[in-house]
């Protein structure tokens, strides 16, 4: 249970294109996923955004979850990423 | 929280700078597998490997898609077998028989490499170390993932110089063998002094006797993470360096922490530690020489090279300390020659000799690791280059080793393949004069003197 707590990390990265955003949001909505945080900015002509999820509301699996994205991100010509938040902390973080 | 800039930086080592983590080690006791029938005992170790280390590549696999940081090897290591088979084993003969076995273990779980065909003879070597150490031409030419390992000296014993001698010749005895197909078997294969009891590294892993019934031992990377920190700093001075590296090391060291913590809980099997490695890969920008020649050499092995080397191999160690709760004993910069591009290219232009590695191995872990030498190499002469290495670590209380291959059929000049991650080397020309008679005359080299350090 207190590993489903955790919170996840979504990158997508690619060529900025209308309906990114969206797509992603719905994705996450059909599945009950809770977005907790996103910041977006364009870095070296690409379209960054990062999302921080909360997966604990959800049916879905992380592993299912970041199937399907990876998948989304295909259709829409970007790569979406799902990471656990541990990994970026244990880094950033003393 | 987590910043967009934070996430960018991580993802960007992974995809741009080749960070990794370089292996899962799961260390496993084979002590409580001894049995006096050969046969009860090879079963006895096939099963206790494949129940131990049974969901060790599908962990692995998991991790590597929660965290988003690939994990290149998945290996096991065994308590020595010359202990092992002690009791069991009247032949060499007898001994790759527990070759087979853990060869077709590593097949069933699914692991890459499995060390610890392994004896420890660096004071004298008993009956049964003697046929295992007879038994590794056999056992690694018939097998695909076993890897073996012997120690040879210690600060606390000396040098076994029986040993040294023996290990020239079944080095050339396991480079006939595989004559076709350039020698390779011998990469399989590395003689340490001060071998430590947790290394998570092939060739060299086995799982010490000090050691608990099973541990995961982790072995990060990132040599071309540091590098392009160091980038950044061209021109800056050696605080602002040092600095640098020092804070990359922490992060690529905390990726390992992070890793064997998991593997740790989702196996239930108790964590070891983290080596704070510098391995590099054949890959373009994951070099360790690029790092030396980024802080400024013209080549690996130019003057000033033992001076950066050591520099580099200090901040990694300060860095990576404060990482993670169990630091492994042989953390360092590997200075492999074949599995380093920037390192093929300084054999290539000349710039670097065997001697001038041998140096580099004072202030780095490991030691003279991957070079390929002339096919034609005396074995008293290869026992000679072992024995100064053995020397350097006797003397400097530091882990040593040596993985030569010699390339039957080959002289300098030519180049051999190995294949994938071990990637390929110039032939290193050796020095020709002979060391025959220092190597024949037998006995052991006594331990040194602690006190009276100059």
């Amino acid at each position: 249970m207190e590993q489903a707590k955790k919170k996840t990390i979504i990158t997508v990265v690619g060529k900025d294109t209308v309906g990114i955003i969206a797509k992603v949001c719905t994705y996450l909505a059909d599945n009950n996923i809770n977005v907790l945080d996103i910041s977006q900015t364009i870095i070296d002509g690409f379209f960054n955004m990062m999302m921080i999820v909360d997966l604990s509301t959800s049916e879905m699996h992380f592993s299912q979850c970041s199937e399907a994205l990876e998948k989304l991100g295909d259709e829409i010509g970007v790569s979406i990423k799902c990471q656990k938040e541990e990994i970026f902390d244990m880094m950033h973080r003393i | 929280m987590i910043n967009i800039f934070e996430v960018n930086e991580t993802n960007k080592m992974v995809e741009h700078n080749n960070l990794d983590v370089r292996t899962i080690t799961i260390g496993i006791s084979l002590l409580d597998c001894i049995d006096s029938d050969l046969k009860k005992l090879n079963e006895n170790i096939y099963n206790k490997i494949t129940t131990v280390a049974k969901d060790l590549v599908p962990v692995g696999e998991q991790i590597e898609r929660e965290i988003g940081i690939p994990i290149v090897n998945k290996r096991i290591s065994v308590t020595p077998i010359a202990l092992v088979g002690a009791s069991a084993c009247k032949c060499p003969e007898d001994f790759a028989t527990i070759a087979d076995t853990m060869d077709a273990a590593a097949k069933k779980v699914g692991v890459n490499l499995i060390g610890g065909y392994s004896a420890l003879v660096s004071k004298g070597m008993t009956k049964a170390d003697e046929m295992l150490i007879r038994s590794i031409p056999m056992a690694l030419c018939r097998t695909e993932r076993v890897c073996s390992s012997v120690n040879l000296a210690s600060t606390k014993t000396g040098i076994n110089m029986d040993g040294v001698k023996l290990m020239g010749e079944i080095l050339l005895e396991i480079a006939e063998q595989s004559k076709d197909r350039d020698s390779v078997d011998c990469m399989k294969l590395v003689v340490f002094c001060n071998a430590p009891d947790d290394n998570p590294f092939m060739a060299g892993a086995f799982h010490g006797v000090t050691e608990a019934d099973a541990v995961i031992n982790v072995g990060v990377s990132g040599p071309g993470v540091v590098k392009n920190a160091v980038e950044k700093v061209r021109g800056e001075n050696f605080e602002v360096l040092c600095e640098t590296i020092k804070k990359t090391a922490f992060k690529v060291t905390r990726v390992g922490q992070l890793v064997a913590q998991r593997a740790s809980k989702l196996l239930n099997i108790p964590f070891g530690i983290v080596d704070l490695s510098l391995a590099p890969t054949p890959a373009v920008g994951d070099s360790v020489a690029d790092i030396l020649c980024e802080i400024g050499l013209e080549f690996a092995g130019a003057p000033g090279t033992t001076a950066a080397l050591a520099m580099l191999n200090d901040q990694v160690k300060k860095g990576g300390v404060m990482a993670s709760s169990y630091v492994g004993g042989l953390s360092g910069a590997f200075i492999p020659v074949s599995e380093d591009q920037g390192m093929i290219d300084a054999v290539q232009a000349g710039a670097i000799t065997l001697e001038k590695l041998e140096a580099m191995t004072c202030v780095c872990s490991v030691g003279l690791d991957m070079i390929a030498i002339p096919g034609d190499t005396p074995a008293t002469t290869i026992s000679g280059i072992i024995a100064d290495e053995m020397a350097l670590g006797m003397v400097n209380q530091k882990t040593t080793a040596a993985r030569l291959i010699p390339v039957i059929g080959k002289g300098v000049g030519d180049t051999v393949e190995f294949g994938g991650l071990f990637g390929y080397a110039p032939i290193m020309p050796v020095n020709k004069y002979s060391c025959a008679d220092f190597i024949n005359r037998g006995g052991r080299i006594p331990a040194p003197i602690h006190s009276f350090k100059n």
